[in-house]
């Protein structure tokens, strides 16, 4: 994983509370079996109405979406963050995160950053009579800057850490392999196991 | 101070706590495996070289994408037989039991795992879906994951997590007749909206919950995720230990006793403090319906389409008036005068046996009305399997529904089985999201008798309405 330490990138204002991962990526286009190349699924409905967000000019080019509270509610589906990578975004704020999506982010380097609610209004207000407007996410200060706004967001300091170290997990946990094997060798027999299969 | 069910299951799956910033490791008993969240994550461990750790914890079964109707063919869609042809090759390439289409235990993952018995108490069960929550009615930790913790099961068999917060959800009385754990746990998702169950595990306890069958609780659990909770738990007992005896993987002979003198220790104990606490009184419940596009704007079937105008919250008017748009619906409409094209009786919310058995009682000797078509698809083959054996696909068939073969179907419309634009459901399904049940679709989430006098009058209805 890249190391995620500042990201500038046009803002792009959301509106809505409650982004299910559903809306971020509709069921139909989870059938892939890559990991790229979603960027054509990325709010696929809302997109075929021209006057969605994603189909105006500048925000079309946009890498920092501010949304409403509730963001990624739903479904588990990483396709979600991919979705959102794949079309150019690397920061979302949100007063408010789904958990699932949250974890998904900070494993794929998305950065889901939590401000106030009236931070969100502040931006939002912003990016709509200037869009276009620029914003700085600085991750080792937890800033968001726009223009003269300058706001503070929350983040958890291990995903944070992992964030700027771009550490992959799978490495990290195999480091505790040894912890891992004596755990497995205290387990209790009675516990259930899918192998062999009582159906052959 | 004494530990709540979660606390006690999480700290039995310690590999290593973590210090600092740093998150606890831990162990999973169970990894539940399907074919939409998975290709990602086996592409992953063959990229790094890696081996799947415990073949023996782990379980995959075909859903998402299988068709309802025709299963001994090809699956026509080539891109969803892509997917489930590349969870059969990773399956083999990596010594997973896989249970595939035409097979006896196919079903949705969520059905299967409790019905082999794998799913037990006090096991952390977790599966690349947020429905994994199923599995906590067990007195299991079972939550959803996302692809890269897949692929972390998968290679590891742990996952670093932070503590989850506990939120007890004390549901007291008794339910009336014709009201079920659905229309519970659409109450409670009501109450505490779709983010107030964030970081929280939730566990359902009180009179309501105890005297329901493991069935009903998995009904409630499932949707613990609805609520924004990572997870559903429900203390086990004497039905719980009912529903396991004599179930293909669960303990045997002496294993027996020692594992249920263990599940009985999982309670949450008297002096244990929860992070936050809501009760709900279980006498004063109606049938329950959704109006809005997500599972916390739902109202008692009693009720009227809500207006924006006397909605309070600026954010939660506007969501009102967006979510009225979309389902096409007039505020002051009384919900029973909301008329239906479709009625879907299935997903790993309502899917089962009982939830089969309790609609075929309704439909008995009623016909689904002309204007309305109904699905009818069992969780699992061996739900089907039961069901034929009862009957009840004669009753289904005599009213005029469509009996098919297991899968997710149109919960979420990955098959064939989807809504066409500004077409009306009644679901029993978990989500009524815009879009989920097919583009424009428009759902309404329902209990499995309410969806069968829905049926029948072709109108959002109760079974007394009959």
């Amino acid at each position: 994983m890249e190391p995620f330490t500042t990201h500038t990138g046009i803002g792009v204002p959301l509106r809505r509370s409650n982004v299910d991962t559903d809306q971020i990526i509709p069921a139909v286009y989870l059938k892939r079996v890559a990991r790229t190349g979603f960027e054509d699924a990325l709010f696929a409905a809302w997109r075929s109405d021209e006057n969605f967000v994603l189909n105006i000019e500048p925000f079309n080019r946009g890498s920092v979406l501010v949304a409403g509270p509730d963001f990624g509610t739903g479904s588990s589906r990483e396709h979600a963050v991919w979705a959102l990578k794949d079309y150019g975004f690397r920061v979302i704020i949100s007063s408010r995160f789904a958990d699932i999506f949250r974890g998904n982010a900070g494993k794929q380097g998305l950065l889901a950053a939590r401000c106030e609610q009236s931070d969100v209004e502040l931006l939002w207000k912003l990016l709509e009579t200037e869009p276009g407007t620029r914003i700085t996410v600085d991750l080792n200060a937890r800033t968001v800057r726009a223009k003269d706004l300058t706001v503070g967001f929350e983040v958890d300091e291990y995903t944070r850490w992992r964030l700027l170290e771009g550490l992959d997990d799978i490495g990290l946990t195999m480091r505790a392999e040894e912890a891992i094997d004596s755990f497995e060798r205290c387990r209790p027999g009675f516990l259930p196991r899918t192998l062999p299969s009582p159906a052959g | 101070m004494g530990s709540t069910l979660a606390e006690k299951v999480w700290n039995e799956h310690l590999v290593r706590r973590g210090s600092g910033d740093e998150p606890d490791l831990l162990y999973i008993d169970l990894h539940l495996v399907h074919e939409v969240t998975s290709p990602q994550a086996f592409e992953g461990l063959r990229l790094a070289g890696r081996e799947v750790r415990r073949p023996d914890l782990t379980l995959a079964t075909e859903d998402h994408n299988v068709p309802t109707e025709g299963v001994e063919l090809p699956i026509a869609d080539p891109v969803s037989r892509t997917q489930v042809d590349t969870l059969r090759k990773n399956c083999a390439e990596f010594g997973i039991r896989l249970h595939s289409m035409g097979d006896t235990e196919q079903g949705i993952v969520h059905v299967v795992g409790p019905q082999l018995g794998l799913t037990q108490p006090g096991t952390t069960v977790v599966c690349g879906d947020s429905h994994t929550s199923t599995h906590g009615a067990f007195g299991a930790l079972a939550f959803g994951i996302g692809t890269s913790e897949v692929e972390h099961v998968l290679a590891t068999q742990t996952l670093p997590l932070r503590p989850f917060r506990t939120m007890a959800v004390n549901v007291e009385g008794t339910l009336r007749p014709g009201v079920t754990s659905k229309d519970v746990i659409l109450a409670v998702i009501a109450r505490i909206g779709t983010g107030g169950g964030q970081g929280y595990v939730l566990e359902y306890r009180g009179s309501a919950v105890e005297s329901m069958s493991m069935e009903a609780r998995m009904t409630m659990c499932n949707m613990s995720i609805e609520a924004g909770a990572r997870a559903g738990m429900i203390a086990p007992d004497e039905t719980t230990f009912e529903y396991l005896r004599g179930r293909p993987h669960a303990p045997g002979g002496a294993d027996w006793d020692a594992a249920v003198e263990y599940w009985k220790s999982l309670r949450t104990d008297p002096d244990a403090e929860y992070d936050a606490e809501v009760t709900i009184d279980a006498d004063e419940l109606t049938p329950f319906v959704t109006w809005g596009t997500n599972p916390g704007q739902g109202a008692p079937l009693g009720e009227r389409v809500p207006d924006p105008e006397f909605v309070a919250d600026e954010e939660q008017r506007a969501a009102t008036e967006k979510a009225l748009e979309y389902m096409g619906l007039t505020a002051g409409t009384p919900l029973r005068e909301v008329a239906v094209d479709t009625v879907f009786l299935g997903s790993c919310t309502n899917g089962r046996i009982e939830d089969l058995r309790s609609a075929a009682e309704i439909l008995r000797g009623h016909r689904v009305s002309p204007d309305v078509r109904m699905l009818v698809v069992p969780g699992s083959m061996r739900v089907r399997q039961q069901a034929e054996r009862e009957g009840l696909d004669e009753v289904f068939t005599a009213a005029g529904a469509e009996w098919r073969s297991a899968g997710c179907s149109m919960c979420l419309g990955m098959n064939p089985d989807q809504l066409t634009p500004g077409e009306r459901a009644a679901s029993t399904s978990n989500r009524n999201f815009e879009g989920r049940q097919g583009k424009g679709g428009r759902t309404h989430l329902v209990s499995p008798v309410v969806a069968a006098a829905t049926a029948v009058r072709g109108t959002l209805s109760s079974p007394e309405d009959l």
